[in-house]
């Protein structure tokens, strides 16, 4: 303990808390917010840094700190002294590790604003973790080691706020004890970063030489750094900058009025509001607004909220909103100002991030959600992937983890939408696996592609592959097998409610509704029967072409005639499904009474009473059903299809 | 339109999160346990969805030896609030007797953890909502706003969807559930200004009185119900009148309770603001499995 630098910090042990605490409460609640990010490489101090914001605004408690004291002797790196890393740096598994892995958010407050960090890993494959902290961040501290200065992740990370919106950038030149607080080494790392930041688009960035670890120009100017007062540079430590800048997002009031509608509002016959957080502009009682996607206008009546009406609401605010007429809006709609509504269209070009181990899968759908709209998306082949380090324009067949790419892509329905430069809320995205539900990828909107400019690749012809990508399946043929009263269509419909709860899209093929259209001209003869399954292999050749699950469930007796459909069909793409009954147990349920009838010589051709039934030597799935439940049954042939999918 | 103050944006915050389970999740409810931050969370709720009622019950996992006090409240919450409440025993830890004396962590396990997989899995729910923050515990700094679950309910942390701007994805397999915390961006600064600003209801163990305590295994605990307590500890302990207070509320034999003159909500924030002492210090439960705790909890379903 003894050890660290413990000055007394002047912006927090406020005198007011225990001399007049309702004085200082009342301050309090006027207090503005701010989130930023911190980014940098693995060892450039973010976590130190954090931790030494969190130690000198008195957001360590004395238990905390004991611990703290405790952990830096057994895991620390920093001898005997407190490793602040050890603080931010939260679960058990990176612990050991020694490297943040995800993003861990942090709060401390000072007189005039409270603070939400994001920190943000800088390790190479974690990307997404700085998209993710960025999206929700006022301003980002990009932290660079004095001893190394610009490096690539510096470029990188500077690429993301810049993609993702964030406007106020902080260059915290970080270390800077460790090459003897030298102002060349300040201003040559302030040269290069410049020249790099001007290339990408930067025009703005604060640039200050701290030391996490030591604590100069944190928050009192560092009588080490005495040249950091000359005009040339900021002149100012970090947290009053922090304090004080201004947060370019809070121009959003100044946009036009648009609010995406989560809930509907509907407590009795009497009352109808629109419940959502306005995501820019202002919005008062009897502006006349538009809903879109439907363009119908109205006029607003009132402004709810648990604390009475409001005369006006704006950017950030959650309110319910109700209109003078009653016009068609629900969740998902926009409403917006009347005479300025956003765009609505079914085709973009987008900048995306890929989150996912998975790569893209162009033409594959995936869920989109914009706003409170979700639809279904494809996105195409990308127009080219970005190098983040730098920055060129790479031919690319897909997106992988962690990689930034521009590609068009299409929604089963017009969405409303506004370029995300102009509106992160309109413009910004993720992407869902409709498979695992997994969070795959965040978008953002460039711009809508014109009716006539067809997405490049709709113009090709439809593959076997696309059919089946969009549904986001691998096609097969289930192909039962077994005697009359073996089990095959309880088991094939189990199979199909199981499949279809899973979101596969599938179709049962059985006596039913075959018979009865397709093949009502045949009969039960020998050849008919062969002429029958023939017909069934085919109808399942196509729908495998479009890219289904096709289930069929018939005796189908003949060995040749299953291998015949086998043959159809692509390598793995036939499954023999062998519901094993002994004859004696499927003669003895009878549940149609056939067996009975067919021993009787009411039926004939009856499979295994007078016309044979040849089991399938190497079945892919074989059931036997004295010892498995109908249930039991489906599962190992829903397990054993996707296992192998 | 003038600038949004700190407090006004997490409201803001919390209310589009609180509605986008309402819209999204097929049976969401919300877990009520009484104390602060549960009491602010309720608030937010009445607030996203006024004049309608929250469109989802109250669910209170009881472990039978909360506060008298947070008893009463809790009702007095329900009604107003013109929500279902739904309460929960283990009926296994009923049986068995479990007591936070005998039993230790057990206890917590069995009426806490069990008990809530039990009340999800029985009601159904695929969402919870929970009061819980970032800035209490370190593995809660790393988790999701919208935090899934697997079908055993089971938290997995290296396996958490990123959450991009206000965008939360709720799709999640049948079986599996989410649990959501509306006030994670909230320290506990916020929490009491906002109950301070907004006037909401807390239970007044929050505010020193002179109360019966007695002295167990080094702590300093109330006597909520000294009958009980002697059948439990096998021995009626010394109980003492003294002004205490409790700076977070969970069984009254696992809080414990600090001495403190702070009569008044204003007493209390100052005291907190002034306190060197972390707020989970008063529980037991954080000190489990070394700095680990609280995170090996959360993987077998803690909240």
């Amino acid at each position: 303990m003894a050890d660290i630098e413990t000055k007394e910090s002047a912006y927090v042990v406020d005198k007011l808390i225990a001399e007049d605490i309702d004085s200082y409460l009342d301050q309090h609640e006027h207090k503005t917010m701010l989130r930023f990010i911190t980014c940098g490489s693995v060892d450039d101090g973010k976590s130190t840094l954090i931790g030494r914001l969190l130690y000198d605004s008195k957001m360590i408690f004395e238990d905390q700190l004991d611990a703290l004291a405790n952990d830096s002797k057994k895991v620390g790196t920093q001898g005997q002294e407190i490793d602040f890393a050890l603080l931010v740096d939260g679960l058990a598994a990176e612990r050991e590790q020694g490297i943040t892995i995800d993003v861990a958010y942090r709060f401390f407050n000072t007189e005039k604003r409270k603070f939400i960090v994001a920190d943000c890993p800088g390790h190479e494959q974690y990307t997404r973790n700085m998209v993710t902290g960025a999206s929700t961040s006022d301003l980002a501290v990009i932290l660079i080691d004095a001893r190394k200065g610009v490096l690539v992740q510096t470029r990188r990370h500077s690429y993301i706020c810049k993609l993702l919106g964030v406007k106020n950038i902080v260059l915290a030149v970080n270390k800077m004890d460790l090459v003897d607080y030298s102002q060349e080494v300040f201003d040559k790392i302030l040269a290069d970063y410049r020249e790099f930041a001007e290339s990408i688009g930067i025009e703005n960035f604060t640039a200050m030489p701290i030391s996490g670890y030591k604590g100069d120009n944190i928050t009192t100017l560092s009588e080490n750094t005495p040249w950091y007062k000359a005009p040339e540079y900021a002149g100012v430590p970090l947290i009053e900058h922090l304090e004080t800048v201004e947060v370019l997002t809070s121009d959003d009031a100044d946009k036009p009025f648009r609010m995406p509608v989560q809930w509907v509002n509907r407590p009795n016959l009497d009352f109808r509001g629109f419940s959502g957080q306005i995501a820019t502009g202002v919005v008062k009682p009897k502006d006349k607004i538009r809903v879109l996607p439907s363009g119908k206008t109205s006029t607003v009546s009132k402004i709810v909220t648990f604390d009475g009406e409001l005369e006006e609401a704006g950017a950030g605010q959650s309110v319910t909103i109700c209109f003078e007429d009653e016009i068609d809006c629900s969740r998902g709609s926009v409403i917006s100002v009347a005479d300025a509504p956003p765009q609505t269209a079914d085709q973009f070009e987008s900048t995306f991030v890929w989150m996912a181990d998975e790569a893209m899968v162009p033409g594959r759908a995936y869920w989109m959600k914009i706003g409170t709209q979700m639809v279904s998306a494809s996105v195409a082949e990308p127009k080219y992937e970005i190098n983040v380090n730098t920055m060129e324009e790479l031919a690319a067949k897909t997106l992988e983890l962690n990689s930034i790419g521009v590609a068009e892509m299409t929604t089963d329905k017009q969405i409303v939408f506004e370029p995300y430069t102009e509106n992160r809320q309109l413009g910004g995205f993720i992407l869902i696996d409709k498979m695992t539900n997994a969070t795959v990828a965040a978008g953002m909107i460039n711009f809508s592609l014109r009716r006539s400019q067809n997405v490049h690749w709709q113009a090709v012809d439809i593959s076997r592959k696309q059919h089946a990508d969009l549904k986001n399946q691998k096609p097969a043929v289930l192909w039962f097998t077994g005697l009359s009263g073996s089990g095959k269509s309880t088991i094939a419909n189990l199979v199909e409610k199981k499949l279809h709860r899973m979101n596969r899209h599938t179709f049962l093929l059985d006596g039913d509704n075959v018979r009865h259209g397709l093949n009502k001209d045949l009969g039960f003869t020998e050849s008919d029967r062969i002429e029958n399954i023939r017909r069934v292999g085919e109808v399942s050749k196509l729908m495998t072409d479009a890219g289904l699950i096709v289930i069929t469930a018939f005796i189908s007796p003949f060995q040749a005639d299953r291998e015949l459909v086998r043959a159809m069909l692509p390598e793995g793409e036939f499954l023999e499904v062998f519901i094993d009954t002994p004859l004696k147990v499927a003669e003895a349920r009878d549940v149609k009474g056939l067996y009975k009838k067919a021993r009787a010589g009411e039926l004939k051709n009856f499979t295994g009473i007078d016309s044979p039934y040849e089991a399938p030597r190497n079945p892919e799935i074989r059931v036997d059903t004295t010892k498995l439940s109908p249930e039991e049954a489906a599962d190992l042939i829903v397990d054993t299809l996707l296992g192998d999918v | 339109m003038k600038k949004l103050t700190h407090l006004e944006r997490l409201e803001a915050e919390s209310i589009q999160i609180i509605r986008e389970v309402a819209a999204e999740a097929d049976k969401p409810v919300m877990l009520y346990s009484v104390g602060k931050d549960s009491a602010v969370m309720l608030h937010l709720a009445r607030k996203a969805f006024y004049p309608s009622p929250p469109p989802f019950p109250l669910l209170h996992v009881d472990t039978t030896w909360k506060f008298k006090a947070m008893y009463d409240l809790r009702d007095k919450m329900a009604e107003m609030s013109g929500m279902e409440l739904l309460v929960y025993n283990n009926p296994e830890a009923k049986e068995k007797g479990i007591n936070p004396f005998d039993h230790g962590s057990l206890h917590t396990d069995m009426w806490k953890t069990e008990g809530l997989k039990q009340a999800l899995d029985k009601y159904g729910f695929d969402a919870a909502f929970g009061g819980a923050r970032r800035d209490e515990e370190k593995s809660r700094a790393k988790e999701r706003i919208f935090s899934f679950r697997t079908s055993s309910h089971g938290w997995d942390p290296k396996n958490q969807r990123p959450e991009l701007w206000n965008l939360y994805n709720a799709k999640k397999a049948r079986g599996e559930s989410i649990r959501v915390f509306p006030i994670s961006n909230w320290t506990e600064l916020d929490v009491w200004q906002y109950i301070r600003l907004e006037n909401i209801p807390i239970v007044p163990l929050y505010f020193a009185e002179k109360r019966p305590t007695f002295e167990w295994e080094g702590g300093l605990f109330m006597a909520d119900d000294p009958e009980r307590l002697e059948k439990v500890l096998g021995y009626m302990p010394e109980i003492t009148e003294k002004s205490i207070r409790f700076r977070t509320l969970g069984c009254f034999p696992l809080t414990g309770a600090v001495e403190s003159e702070a009569s008044t909500l204003t007493e209390v924030i100052q005291e907190t603001l002034l306190t060197t002492t972390s707020e989970r210090q008063g529980r037991v439960i954080d000190k489990d499995a070394g700095g680990a705790g609280m995170e090996v909890k959360k993987q077998q379903g803690y909240f």
